[in-house]
């Protein structure tokens, strides 16, 4: 098989054991690699059992999967999951880096882990070495001390065990923060200090099988491919045209954090009461020009550098460091939180990071949380008397300190917005869920609905079998350019789909030919293999439990904000419209294949050779 | 003199994005292959952001020649560049500690040592670097009067360097 390693690892961190997994290759062409393969995992593994799993609980499954395409398309990525403790669903959550490219070269094309350590531990994967290592030195370290000291430690290993080579590379780190430790559900598996597989909430699940990080290291190559002068190329030509997207490179999409206020009226302000504003002060510039010590920072392969390094030289932040940082950190911890100033952002950003939160799940439990205050419903005494007012950015730091250490009411919104929302509702006997702005679960992204300029399609969250994640939205029809099932593919074949902005689908199929050599691929996609893994997800989602289901049609809803009008901005008054929204979902669940409940017809089922998912759902009493 | 129309691949860490195109290039050139460890310049990234492409600056002494027991390196008169003969490589190491920025090292494979031979005055790793406008790579025309040898230096002593530059205090103890 062209592309792939050849062989996946399968820890068990109850009994130690480590195997080593193969997937034959029709398995493949079907399921690629990254997102598709892991329903494919999950679903095997979990499926008959799927709504009793807790996703805490040891028989959870982590995935952490590469693709064909991952250090040969622009933009090297890897692919988190396993069952989401947010969406209770299964959701491919990547985060970019070198660790996907190094563990090919390592010789292995993923990592499955199963159960729980008995204590705190990290594995390595060097070569053909692979331990579990005792991580009880690094247990409670902030993202940058664990990364540091986990590098240090690996590079004197590798330089004892494979002293002929000279100096090797150092090794790459997949880890978490202490908010993943303490099993958080809104913590993200965390690389290179600020990058997050954040969607999903698999650093807590990683905390809960006492797993700190995975270090590795190769020495080979990367896989064979079809045609290496073709892929040559290809890159060349990809990144041609990625050169030519002068915004993307100069500014990432930190020029967004005005832009997506100011002109469009869809960035989250004060947990979204409102997602109008105009402050010039917090526009891209003054990032680019008081804080970027790095002005071009990449990942493997990469021809943009939309990442950016920030650091404050002066002031009470100065040496806080984060990159850019992005649209979505800059929105949720800047003017959802009243903070309109760029060196609190990155304040907070670099504690997010540290903390080893998903940014956006951390700002959107954090502006939840002020909004209850603002409410009056909570108190400076029931916050061990932090002042959670909009713009007081040291009392969101303190509470994102607590909430990573589950510390007084930290615990509860350690739950993240909705669960939370839940549970202090109940006691308070209020309906609090309508200041929670999620999807089944889990934050939204920074994008909102209301003004009917940022995304096109106000079924965007509600109909994902990602829940909130902004990243791959429902669209039809499906084979156009940047849709849902080219989303899949890009998570799936695991690289960056920011790079496919600027190439274009032809030439990511053109990059699937020449690397695996499978000519079939495209014509199979969005009618067959595409088709085939949104079910699953779909049926993972709606099996969901033990703590939370959701009811097809019901759940498949905006966020209740949505539905209020807008109170400022040029799009003052404007709303998600109900019948509009009716429409367009019933519209996708026809294309889908689903009925008009959102279920998915025994027929589509069927055709896709998903029978044992059809009496699954029978068998749950949801068909 | 010979070496004055001798080209030098100039190095400015802080422009470099990481992004490993370099890596990418010098191995598809030499061995057809993406290979990060058998390219002949690897970016090492012992601190996120301080990413330090390390590869060879032709020392004027060649320490890592004069040291070679079996003499299977020698000097490409035209370039300046160290030539490894891989008959001749015994894979004894002894050049590599013999070079101040421990730069040379090992083929995972053919268990020969690499060593950059400036691909015959038309350097892939700078070429890919400009066309991306980066220009952390740059080929320049070597000077009789500088002293390149001070540029070998250990991937950790660069990033120790680059860190203080980016970072200031806060990168103090980082590495």
């Amino acid at each position: 098989m062209r592309g792939y390693a050849g062989k996946f690892l399968d820890i068990d961190l109850s009994t130690g054991e480590i195997t080593k997994t193969t997937f034959n290759e029709n398995l493949l062409k079907s399921f690629i690699g990254g997102r598709g393969l892991a329903a494919k995992i999950l679903w095997d593994r979990l499926g008959e059992k799927w709504e009793t799993v807790d996703p805490f609980a040891p028989a959870n499954v982590l995935t952490i999967l590469t693709g064909p395409l991952t250090g040969f398309f622009p933009g090297a990525r890897v692919c988190v999951s396993g069952k989401s403790p947010q969406s209770n669903g299964m959701v491919g959550s990547t985060v970019g880096g070198e660790f996907g490219v190094e563990l090919k070269c390592a010789g292995y094309d993923g990592v499955i882990v199963t159960g729980k350590a008995s204590k705190p531990c990290y594995i390595t994967i060097f070569e053909d070495q692979i331990s579990i290592k005792d991580a009880n030195h690094v247990w409670g370290k902030d993202g940058k001390q664990t990364l540091k000291i986990l590098t240090k430690e690996g590079r004197k290993e590798l330089k004892a065990n494979f002293t002929e080579y000279g100096e090797l590379k150092e090794p790459q780190v997949l880890y978490i923060g202490p908010a993943g430790e303490n099993q958080t559900r809104i913590a993200a598996v965390m690389e290179k200090w600020t990058h997050a597989a954040g969607y999903g909430g698999y650093g807590g699940v990683m905390g809960s099988k006492n797993l700190k990080a995975i270090v590795t290291k190769g020495l080979g190559p990367l896989p064979e491919v079809e045609d290496i002068e073709k892929v040559r190329e290809l890159i060349k030509q990809a990144d041609k045209k990625c050169f030519k997207s002068h915004s993307f490179r100069r500014w990432g999409t930190g020029a967004a954090g005005y832009t997506v206020g100011a002109k469009t009226s869809s960035e989250p302000v004060r947990n979204w009461q409102d997602e109008w504003h105009d402050e010039r002060g917090f526009a891209v510039d003054k990032f680019e020009q008081r804080l970027w010590v790095k002005r071009y920072w990449a990942d493997y392969g990469c021809p943009t550098s939309c990442l950016k390094i920030a650091m404050p030289k002066t002031g009470e932040f100065k040496g806080c460091i984060t990159d850019n940082p992005d649209y979505e950190l800059q929105a949720y911890l800047g003017p959802n939180l009243g903070i309109f100033t760029p060196e609190d952002n990155v304040y907070l950003s670099s504690l997010i990071d540290d903390l080893g939160f998903c940014g956006i799940q951390g700002g959107n439990t954090l502006a939840f949380a002020a909004e209850l205050y603002q409410r009056g419903v909570v108190g400076k005494e029931d916050l061990d008397g932090i002042q959670l007012e909009w713009g007081n950015t040291k009392a969101f730091g303190e509470l994102a300190r607590k909430i990573a250490k589950r510390e007084g009411l930290g615990a509860l919104f350690a739950e993240g917005s909705y669960r939370a929302a839940m549970e202090l509702g109940k006691k308070k006997g209020m309906n609090l869920t309508q200041y929670a702005v999620a999807e089944k679960g889990m934050a939204i992204g920074a994008h909102g609905l209301r003004s009917g300029r940022d995304f096109p399609d106000i079924m965007a969250y509600a109909c994902n079998v990602q829940a909130g994640d902004h990243t791959s939205l429902p669209s039809t029809p499906t084979e156009l350019e940047n849709s849902e099932f080219n989303t899949i593919l890009d998570d799936s074949g695991v690289y960056c789909s920011f790079n496919t902005f600027s190439t274009g689908i032809d030439l990511i199929w053109d990059f699937f030919s020449a690397v695996t050599g499978w000519q079939e691929l495209r014509q199979n996609w969005y009618e067959t293999n595409a088709l085939r893994i949104l079910q699953m997800q779909r049926v993972m989602l709606l099996l969901g439990g033990p703590d939370l289901k959701w009811k097809a049609n019901v759940d498949d809803d905006n966020p209740p904000r949505f539905y209020e009008p807008l109170p400022m901005g040029p799009y003052k008054g404007k709303a998600v419209n109900r019948e509009l929204f009716e429409e367009q979902k019933q519209e996708y669940y026809e294309a889908m294949g689903w009925d008009k409940n959102g279920l998915p017809k025994p027929e589509i089922l069927r055709k896709l050779g998903l029978d044992d998912v059809e009496s699954k759902l029978k068998h749950a009493g949801i068909l | 003199m010979r070496s004055r129309k001798r080209i030098w691949i100039a190095r400015d860490f802080l422009k470099c994005s990481g992004c490993r195109k370099c890596e990418i290039a010098c191995s598809l050139h030499h061995e057809k292959r993406i290979w990060p460890e058998a390219s002949r310049v690897r970016v090492f990234m012992l601190v996120p952001g301080a990413e330090v492409p390390h590869l060879c600056v032709q020392c004027e002494d060649y320490p890592c020649v004069k040291s070679c027991p079996t003499g299977a390196l020698s000097i490409n008169q035209k370039t300046g560049a160290v030539l490894v003969d891989d008959e001749k490589c015994t894979a004894c190491g002894v050049c590599i500690s013999s070079c101040p920025g421990r730069v040379p090292h090992l083929h995972p494979v053919k268990k020969t040592i690499l060593i950059c031979d400036l691909c015959e005055g038309r350097p892939q790793c700078v070429k890919v670097c400009q066309e991306g406008n980066w220009d952390a790579l740059e080929t320049t025309t070597r000077s009789s009067w500088q002293v390149y040898k001070i540029h070998a230096r250990t991937p950790e002593e660069i990033t120790r360097e680059v860190v203080r530059n980016l970072y200031g205090e806060a990168g103090e103890g980082m590495i």
